[in-house]
């Protein structure tokens, strides 16, 4: 097994300090940095989001394998700079004003790093007017919206009508997601997707992107 | 009043409430407020909810306090009031329960992920349970009721933290399950058999399960646990998923769908029927009804 081997390995069983461990033993190996990002990071958690999907892991799991990504990506990050290697896309992630539930939030944030995005996450009880100004400002391509309540949910329809009225409606595209929610909700509030897991949105947000 | 543990070997199945939460809702609680900032503010909504349900025929009433551990209550910057904000809740209860219903004081999770997936240490999601609980027992609740649990870990410690401050108190102790592929699991990945061993080995004198998927799935999580638990069960299920129509969500199950699936609950032996999410004082009322035509 090589080092980009065992690393998607240690990273799948949540070993973050392994992770970090190996990702500097690979550039030092001299991997290019794109390789240990795709076959390494990205290849390791593509397994744990399928082990997810399927119910052979859980959260906790899930957890442990992005803090195992995430000392990974401590060591990637200055030298994907340095290299000018993009992501593959940014996306502004937050649950919406009046909701503190974030599990489901930090999944899809979670997910969509560990597919190559770069993730801007806003946090919980975020204001239909902090999404659009941080889409605008970083020039996001998707603005994820989370919520839990279904009290909650109609803050949604706030943050597409704002999209709308701040002309980036279409050039970002807005998915939703929460365990309320539905493919016809966001038909009807005008949401570009609806996602059903953390796993699902990195297929929609590629989707709307046009990458599969 | 029987003693609660007295009452538990009664053969007779004992009604609970039905939710909190969304009663709250309908009498002004606005998304994003905490609903437990109430007892401060608003104790006579508190107390008209307690009143409903020990018309209704509940023989149990929760307190406002699900998210009454300091760690919670932090996220509104309210636990420096935690000590009253439990306290205020359990005399609402008797004021409106007098004799006619045991108080049980509800704790819901804390509100954050245990180490090491988490960032929290189990000593300080210990001692924010020891708090919490040491204020309801101070007030004179008859039970304790830690509920909606998803991580085994909390629920022990929630447990072992009311053995350590109230060591009297009896026990219920439930955890969330959905239903996937591979059956019923807890989003933090503990089947119901994993639940029923480490809650009973933590201390629980009831185990059992709420809030979940509505009543049919609860059911099937109830047969479940009968076969796995010795301990007295407790059920109380939510009213279905909510849907939205138009900009309000409406639970699907009404009361006499909820009554006719409680009795088969009642025919396997559990112990304690009652509702979460959106069951309503009428919920309780036609459970309450089933439960007296049961024959003797």
């Amino acid at each position: 097994m090589d080092t980009i081997q065992e690393l998607a390995l240690s990273l799948q069983q949540g070993e973050a300090k392994t992770v970090g461990e190996l990702t500097r033993r690979a550039v030092s190996e001299g991997v290019d940095t794109k390789t240990i990002l795709d076959r390494g990071l990205i290849a390791g958690m593509s397994v744990v989001g399928d082990k997810f999907k399927h119910h052979e892991i859980f959260l906790p799991d899930v957890l442990l394998a992005a803090k195992a990504m995430y000392s990974g990506m401590d060591v990637l990050k200055p030298l994907l700079l340095k290299e000018g290697i993009p992501t593959i896309g940014k996306v502004v992630i937050g649950t919406v004003q009046g909701d503190l539930h974030d599990i489901g939030k930090n999944l899809v944030g979670i997910m969509l790093k560990g597919a190559g995005f770069e993730v801007i996450d806003l946090g919980n009880d975020v204001s239909p007017e902090r999404f659009v100004d941080a889409a605008q400002k970083e020039g996001a391509q998707i603005i994820g919206l989370s919520a839990l309540l279904t009290t909650t949910m109609p803050v949604m329809r706030i943050v597409v009508d704002l999209a709308r009225k701040r002309h980036i409606y279409g050039s970002t595209k807005i998915i939703i997601g929460g365990a309320a929610l539905s493919a016809e909700y966001a038909h009807e509030i005008g949401a570009h997707a609806y996602c059903y897991d953390g796993v699902n949105a990195v297929d929609q947000v590629k989707r709307l992107l046009g990458m599969n | 009043m029987t003693p609660f543990r007295e009452r538990l070997r009664a053969p007779v199945p004992i009604v609970g409430d039905g939710a909190l939460g969304t009663m709250l809702q309908q009498r002004g609680l606005k998304p994003g407020e905490c609903p437990e900032k109430l007892n401060l503010d608003r104790l006579d909504v508190v107390e008209e909810v307690a009143r409903l349900y020990v018309e209704a025929g509940a023989e149990i009433v929760e307190t406002n306090t699900f998210g009454g551990t300091p760690l919670k209550l932090a996220q509104y910057g309210l636990e420096a009031r935690t000590q009253e904000i439990n306290a205020r809740a359990v005399a609402a209860v008797r004021k409106a329960a007098g004799e006619k219903a045991y108080i049980s004081g509800s704790c819901g999770p804390c509100g954050r992920m245990l180490e090491p997936y988490g960032d929290t240490p189990a000593e300080v999601v210990f001692e924010a349970f020891c708090t919490q609980i040491q204020a309801l027992a101070a007030e004179g609740v008859d039970l304790l009721c830690i509920e909606t649990m998803t991580d085994l870990s909390e629920a022990s410690l929630a447990i072992q933290a009311a053995k350590s401050v109230a060591p009297t108190l009896p026990i219920c102790a439930t955890m969330t399950f959905d239903p996937t592929s591979r059956g019923f699991f807890t989003i933090m990945g503990v089947s119901v058999p994993q639940a029923v061993e480490g809650l009973s080995k933590a201390g629980a004198d009831v185990v059992g399960s709420n809030c979940g998927n509505g009543i049919e799935a609860m059911v099937r999580i109830a047969e479940e646990f009968m076969k796995h638990a010795r301990l007295p069960l407790i059920i109380q299920s939510n009213a279905g998923i909510p849907k939205l129509v138009g900009e309000t969500a409406t639970y699907p199950e009404d009361p006499e769908f909820m009554a006719q699936k409680s009795r088969i609950l009642a025919d396997h032996g559990v112990k304690i029927i009652g509702g979460c999410c959106g069951t309503t004082p009428a919920h309780i009322a036609a459970v309450r009804k089933m439960v007296d035509a049961l024959p003797k």
